[in-house]
């Protein structure tokens, strides 16, 4: 596929500006005048020097980036390149487990959540994820939501139901669930398990949300439903999203980072990455000419 | 050439069906079988008991009387010390089994996981006759020497709970049966809760623990209510051990007939009955009324298990856990 | 964002876990120390009265000095024909759960009764086979303390095997039947191969529980003083007496009740510490 070809194939992408809120267009479009540069709007999460290790292997080497406040940030590269390990880092859950450890600074805010007297709760409550499988809570579909809105806040019953409410709104399950609330959550479909895993993400008001292949389980329907909720979302949230589907990416994000054998090799802004990359292998991937 | 490839792909397929035919009816014969067994230990365990039931009728249970030379038989005294004993070994074990596998799963240091885990597991691979032994020996002297006098000197006086701790510090006893009971059977349901924990898929606990919830939250919220069925499961067979293990408790139980309030006191258990005086009755009557004895302790563990599975199904069914 | 670690709840929050955490470690010492003290105190007293004698002289009668080489044979024997008899039967009751009537409802009353099987006190398993088979043959013998143990692992064996092949996923099962295999093919050859390292651990676990097991044998296979040339009469065996032996008064027999007691103490956990590290990852993972 040549350069001017793929360029032609993205460009419904690419074309038109971002509308601001209001009217929601029948395919997401990227904010195309925002792209001079990252400069221009506040940043924030920022990436300085991170390397990541799996036991003794190096899986992540200086990467440095910054992500700006309420925009998409989307990173794409071909499989193993490391783009969910560093989506991971921005909440510490490698944690768990210990033969996984960062090295390196990430700024949020200013602040470096790396530090090792971070406390992660907190920094979960401002960074919220979700992962590639949808993963229900074994609750009601009102409790897995209020689950998490309980262990910050101290709500009444009605108080409780309006957030519930609220959420699920936002991720546009309301109205497909709202006789069903207190079935248990593994009795909808997989695209609803999914943006119920996200109206629970975002019921606890985070600043960043990390979406770690949201939509690669689904099907094409809820695939689009989720992008369509994606560009909503960033209007109230800075959106880190990792896809290992270019067009996703091309349709849905502000900027692009594209990764590859653990380094950041480019990072800008989406349109100038899919039409006029800097680097050859950036291109290269683009192009298919690797995967 | 294409003939003899369908001739040859023809007789395996024959070969094939009635293989699978045999296999099938060979292995539902087998789990038939469990049924028969069941059912055979029912019917045997009702006509061994049947003169003993015969001549006492429900009062059997209600007797407290045990005497081979009137052959005045009654099931009291065994019911109450099975009952209790079992009690005791539940409310210890089952916290500490808890504590256990959470210890492991969560926050053990990830080299010492294997070597603490087998080491426990250990635990429940000792036979029940070594504990008896052990406890005979070791453990209720230095009951009968230290701890159940320093019981009942600060307990011995309070209103209710004082009658539980009163009686000579004998050692041996009740108490100390449902201590060992206890022990025997933390190892078993914490393994049985420690997989369950394991099991529970890793993107499900960071989905948790990624909107913020401590690992405490974790196990209580999402854990527990997914791993529910295993988790009680496990806690049902610990108890059904608990109220039918026989060697250690009959080392250690004192074999006495009577009902006591306290603790401290010697009793006997169902099993424990069985097992000391089953080779030596002599008289209809005598067997009779041990194996009326045993069919009780069957039907016990027989409502204890079922209450537990039906209890495990209407929970499975409001929590969405596939089993 | 308000700053949360002020708050009230949170710091509760965390207050709480941080207890219940201790108290696990806490709870888990306490276990471990049982176990160090019952092993410590076992081999303390048992390990001087072992020696070869033990393990080729008779029991002795009472006040005199012997050895407990016919109990061990005769725990062997009778262990061995118990396995064998109730393991394969284990097996394929629980593929025929697994594999053929999953969801059936004959398959849901086999579970219960077998779940119920499994807690059954053993002594009960003994009386039951006291009436079936000694009392139909008229004497006690090996033969009817093995089938007691025969019965004691076969629920345990049905269990864990049903367990291990329902963790098996149906798309391995699909895989082969696409292949063209046929059922008993794809049962046998593939989800036993990928459980097996689950069965087996199902199988010894049911061996190690019934090696060292007592009431059911104490009215089956009884006791005896010498060495059995056959399954056909009573035959000694470690555990009966062991408990012989120790409730008595006699010196020499309470030291030879301990050897006994370490040597199975010894054996079962060999057989598990092997079966831990011979299976390297968990069966239930695959």
């Amino acid at each position: 596929m040549s350069f001017s070809e793929n360029a032609a194939f993205l460009s419904p992408a690419l074309a038109g500006a971002n509308p601001q809120g209001g009217n929601r267009p029948a395919t997401p479009r990227p904010s195309v005048s925002k792209q001079t540069s990252a400069g221009s709007q506040a940043v924030k999460l920022s990436v300085h020097n991170l390397d990541f290790y799996y036991d003794q292997t190096q899986v992540l080497h200086a990467v440095s980036l910054d992500i700006p406040a309420n925009q998409v940030t989307a990173f794409i590269g071909p499989s193993g390149c490391g783009k969910s390990t560093l989506l991971r880092c921005f909440n510490r859950i490698y944690e768990l487990y210990p033969k996984q450890r960062a090295a390196g600074e990430i700024l949020l805010d200013g602040r470096n959540i790396l530090a090792s007297g971070e406390d992660l709760n907190m920094l979960r409550a401002r960074v919220g994820m979700v992962f590639q499988k949808p993963t229900p809570f074994p609750m009601s579909i009102y409790d897995n939501i209020a689950f998490g809105v309980r262990l910050y806040e101290r709500l009444t019953r009605s108080e409780m139901d309006i957030r519930v409410e609220l959420a699920l709104r936002k991720a546009a399950l309301w109205d497909e669930v709202k006789d069903k609330l207190n079935r248990v959550g593994t009795e909808i479909s997989g695209g609803q398990q999914q943006r119920l895993c996200i109206a629970r993400a975002i019921a606890i008001k985070p600043e960043v949300l990390l979406l770690d292949e949201p939509a690669s389980a689904l099907d094409p329907i809820s695939t689009q439903k989720i992008e369509e909720l994606i560009n909503e979302l960033k209007q109230e949230y800075t959106i880190v999203i990792v896809t290992h589907n270019m067009q996703q990416a091309a349709r849905v994000s502000d900027f692009t980072g594209f990764l590859y054998l653990g380094k950041l090799v480019e990072h800008d802004a989406t349109p100038q990455i899919f039409t006029k990359p800097a680097k050859q292998q950036t291109q290269d991937y683009i192009t298919g000419r690797f995967g | 050439m294409a003939k003899t490839l369908e001739n040859s792909m023809k007789i395996r397929l024959h070969r094939g069906l009635a293989m699978d035919r045999l296999f099938f009816h060979t292995t539902r014969i087998f789990a038939w079988a469990v049924l028969a067994v069941i059912a055979a230990i029912m019917v045997s365990l009702f006509a061994g008991a049947a003169p003993a039931l015969k001549k006492f009728g429900w009062g059997f249970l209600t007797s407290s009387a045990w005497n081979p030379v009137t052959e005045d038989f009654g099931a009291l005294v065994a019911i109450y010390g099975t009952l209790i004993t079992s009690a005791i070994a539940m409310l210890i074990g089952v916290p500490i089994s808890f504590g256990i596998a959470l210890f492991i799963t969560e926050l053990c240091p990830h080299a010492l996981k294997r070597p603490v885990g087998i080491a426990i597991e250990l635990l429940a691979a000792i036979p029940s006759i070594i504990y008896g032994m052990w406890g005979l020996f070791v453990f209720a002297p230095l009951l009968g020497d230290y701890i159940q006098p320093w019981i009942s000197d600060h307990m011995g006086s309070l209103p209710l709970v004082g009658a539980l701790f009163s009686g000579p510090p004998l050692g041996i006893g009740i108490l100390t049966a449902g201590i060992i009971l206890a022990i025997m059977v933390i190892p078993f349901m914490s393994a049985v809760m420690r997989d369950m924990f394991e099991i529970v898929p890793a993107v499900l606990k960071e989905s948790a623990y990624g909107i913020g919830a401590t690992t405490w939250e974790v196990i209580r919220h999402v854990v527990l209510p997914y791993t529910r069925i295993g988790v009680a499961g496990g806690i049902m067979l610990g108890l059904g051990r608990a109220l039918g293990e026989t060697m250690a408790v009959t080392f250690v139980i004192g074999n006495a007939n009577r009902i006591h309030a306290s603790l401290f006191a010697p009793g006997n258990t169902i099993s424990s009955t069985l097992a000391n005086e089953f080779t030596e009755a002599v008289g209809r009557m005598y067997t009779s009324s041990l194996i009326a004895l045993g069919l009780v302790l069957f039907l016990i563990t027989f409502i204890v298990l079922a209450m537990a599975k039906i209890m495990l199904w209407r929970l499975s069914g409001q929590r969405g856990i596939h089993v | 964002m308000e700053p949360l670690a002020a708050t009230g709840l949170y710091r509760r929050r965390r207050w709480i876990n941080t207890m219940v955490l201790a108290l696990s470690m806490l709870m888990t010492l306490f276990g471990l120390f049982w176990l160090v003290w019952l092993l410590w105190t076992l081999m303390g007293q048992g390990l001087r009265y072992l020696d070869l004698s033990v393990f080729f002289q008779a029991t002795p009668p009472p006040g005199s000095s012997g050895g407990l080489g016919n109990a061990i044979f005769g725990s062997l024997a009778l262990t061995f024909v118990g396995v064998l008899i109730g393991a394969p039967a284990g097996v394929l009751a629980g593929t025929y759960l697994s594999e053929f009537a999953r969801d059936s409802k004959i398959a849901v009353v086999i579970r219960f009764l077998n779940d119920i099987l499994l807690s059954a006190p053993s002594i009960i398993i003994g009386v039951f086979v006291y009436e079936m088979v000694v009392l139909r043959m008229g004497h006690f013998s090996g033969w009817a303390g093995a089938l007691a143990l025969a019965l004691i692992a076969l629920p345990i064996v049905v269990r864990t095997t049903e367990d291990m092949l329902r963790l098996i996923p149906n798309a391995i099962r699909e895989e082969a039947a696409a292949l063209g295999a046929p059922q008993w093919k794809v049962t046998v050859a593939v989800v036993f191969r990928a459980a097996r390292s689950g069965i087996l651990t199902g199988v010894l676990l049911a061996v190690a529980r019934i090696s060292g097991e007592t009431a059911p044998l104490l009215f089956t296979a009884l006791n005896n003083q010498f060495w059995s040339h056959s399954l056909n009469e009573p035959i000694a065996n470690l555990p009966v007496v062991i408990f012989q032996f120790a409730m008595s008064p006699y010196d020499d027999w309470q030291h030879l009740a301990w050897a006994g007691a370490v040597l199975i103490t010894l054996t079962i956990l060999l057989i598990n510490i092997l079966v831990r590290l011979l299976l390297k990852t968990p069966p239930s993972r695959s």
